[in-house]
């Protein structure tokens, strides 16, 4: 059952981006308007946890489904199976997922 | 230099070992068939080579090849349909193991209905009376989109996820399992659904469509696999499998 599990997580993944994108588009042409520094921005961001959780929330969504969609794209192109395919795919996920909570933090955090 | 009324054809000859194109000339004829063309070499050219068919009215599924590139069942395959400049190129089905010339292995196919559990299982005895069921029931009616498979791996050759995964079931064998899922006769819907949702099952699909473009009968087996995708994820979704809820 994990084709099935893969398969499930990846699309619920996906509905998770697809608001998050729009919300991000939409908040940064909204508040651009004026014109806005990286300062204004950070001063903002830091300590939100609203925006912490957007976008942590998004880049979790992002490094389930880029490792399910590569991992499909490495079986497919280069007939990885079993253990060298799991851990290429972990590798990817665990590493969007450190970048991107990194960047999360760097914005968020004090 | 051929003229107008000759069709330059190429075959691949070979075996599971390799092979080559074969050139040949052979008189254009009204309503020709591709399939004419590949008897008329057999008879008059080459008497050693080796292709299948078997019904010549589009029923059986045995003459499927490429024609000019593309999976087409020969028999109903008008040559000037499908002839580029009055050629065409024959090459057997892809996807599958050759024997030799235009005859192809198709035992990994069936193999692989038999794994999507692609049999009816009946629970009644001829005792019994007859099921009753309206033709215009709503799974009666799924039933009957995917029914009209003759077999020929027209599909399964369109396929390109089969080309790139040896195990990947293909269109034909889940086409005919969506069938299977949608006859409420059927005891086997909680097992099939397990064998088309396991690895090598349904989602692997990335619904391109070649199956639906290509087949003779105009059947849709991306259509069936989405069928088959959402019953299989509603299911491990619910914790419930089809019997329960059809």
């Amino acid at each position: 059952m994990l084709e099935l599990r893969l398969y499930l997580a990846q699309r619920i993944s996906a509905a998770i981006m697809a608001p998050l994108v729009l919300l991000h588009l939409g908040v940064m042409i909204y508040a651009i308007q004026g014109g806005l520094s990286a300062e204004e921005i950070l001063a903002r961001t830091r300590g939100s946890l609203l925006w912490g959780g957007v976008y942590g929330l998004f880049v979790l969504a992002v490094a389930l489904h880029a490792a399910i969609g590569l991992r499909n794209i490495m079986s497919e192109w280069w007939s990885l199976r079993g253990p060298l395919l799991n851990a290429f795919s972990w590798i990817i996920g665990f590493g969007l997922l450190i970048m991107g909570w990194r960047a999360v933090a760097a914005v968020v955090g004090a | 230099m051929h003229d107008s009324t000759s069709i330059q054809v190429r075959v691949w000859r070979g075996d599971a070992a390799g092979g080559d194109f074969a050139d040949y000339e052979v008189p254009q004829q009204p309503s020709q068939t591709v399939l004419d063309v590949v008897t008329w070499i057999q008879r008059h050219a080459d008497a050693t080579l080796s292709y299948r068919f078997a019904c010549r009215v589009g029923m059986c599924g045995s003459c499927a090849m490429m024609v000019n590139g593309v999976p087409r069942w020969t028999c109903r395959t008008h040559v000037n349909k499908v002839a580029q400049d009055n050629r065409l190129t024959l090459e057997p089905l892809r996807n599958l193991p050759v024997i030799k010339d235009l005859a192809c292995d198709m035992t990994v196919f069936f193999d692989k209905w038999k794994a999507a559990e692609g049999h009816f299982s009946g629970s009644l005895t001829r005792d019994r009376p007859v099921a009753a069921i309206s033709p215009r029931d709503r799974l009666r009616r799924a039933a009957n989109a995917a029914i009209e498979c003759i077999n020929c791996a027209i599909c399964y050759a369109a396929c390109d996820v089969v080309s790139w995964q040896a195990d990947y079931l293909g269109p034909a064998a889940l086409n005919r399992a969506w069938s299977l899922q949608n006859d409420i006769r059927d005891t086997n819907r909680a097992a099939r659904l397990q064998a088309v949702s396991a690895n090598g099952g349904c989602m692997h699909c990335h619904s391109q469509q070649g199956c639906a473009s290509y087949c003779p009968n105009e059947l849709n087996p991306t259509a069936s696999i989405a069928g088959l995708k959402r019953q299989a994820a509603g299911s491990f979704l619910k914790k419930k499998y089809p019997e329960h809820y059809a």
